[in-house]
């Protein structure tokens, strides 16, 4: 995966929030390499450490990110993750393409899982993913439509 | 202790000490990647058969001190190259996984 990072200067206006700029991350998650899967959070953790973020936050926006990208290597062939840092909260957006989430109830209970056999070898594939992805993070909004792809929204504040 | 004198007190084979004088801070067993990387802790010594390249990314996101790989599990191909570049410190044994935790116990 190459990761594609770049700095924004966010409007308030745009994001919705009360801070007056933010900073921005933006990473192409390639769908195509299951081994590279990961890079996009390690380099997160490496610019949040950067920017002095504390490190419990940096801890829990690491997990649920890289559980975010793991599931966008399994189940949807990649996608778009962007990390909007703000003065007390970071905001994780993940979009994909792929075949979206039949049934979010199911999906979020901790074991449940549609990964294949090599993804279990591998040491995922538990299950673990969404629900880990709520436990470590203040906010999660899941938008889902079948066919066309799966965006969730975390928020980790601190 | 730091990482280098667990793995020679401990008997463990260094993979690849990038970090050598690192801290062990306890230690933390577990194969399900999901699983360990919402709770192993900062400085633990992390046990595992767990050998493909995913573990450099699980052992930078936790901070984990070193990976164990137990059982006589060695790292697959390419691991040991990222792992060096990250800066995750890799050693190996022969022991079960029950039995290596024990020893880095006793040890640190």
């Amino acid at each position: 995966m190459r990761p594609a990072v770049c700095f924004i200067k966010a409007d308030s206006s745009e994001t919705g929030s009360d801070m007056s700029d933010s900073v921005k991350f933006r990473f192409d998650v390639d769908g195509s390499n299951f081994t590279t899967a990961g890079q996009a959070s390690v380099q997160v953790k490496k610019n949040l450490r950067e920017l002095g973020i504390p490190a419990e936050a940096i801890r829990r926006v690491s997990i649920a990110m890289y559980e975010g990208e793991i599931n966008m290597v399994i189940h949807a062939h990649g996608g778009v993750a962007e990390v909007e840092v703000f003065e007390d909260k970071i905001v994780i957006v993940l979009s994909d393409t792929g075949p979206g989430i039949p049934n979010i109830e199911l999906a979020m209970k901790e074991g449940y899982s549609t990964a294949p056999d090599n993804i279990r070898s591998l040491g995922f594939g538990a299950g673990m993913g969404l629900p880990n992805m709520k436990r470590y993070t203040d906010g999660m909004k899941i938008d889902t439509e079948l066919g066309k792809g799966t965006t969730i929204t975390m928020v980790v504040n601190f | 202790m730091t990482v280098k004198e667990l793995c020679e007190s401990a008997g463990f084979s260094p993979i690849c000490l990038p970090d050598p004088e690192r801290e062990v801070e306890g230690g933390y067993c577990g194969d399900l990647l999901s699983w360990v990387m919402g709770r192993a802790k900062s400085g633990q010594a992390w046990v595992t058969i767990m050998s493909n390249i995913n573990i450099a990314a699980v052992a930078t996101l936790c901070d984990t001190s070193v990976i164990i790989l137990s059982e006589g599990v060695m790292p697959d191909a390419g691991v040991a190259e990222a792992a060096e570049a990250r800066g995750i410190n890799i050693a190996a044994t022969e022991l079960p996984t029950y039995e290596a935790a024990v020893r880095v116990s006793q040890l640190i």
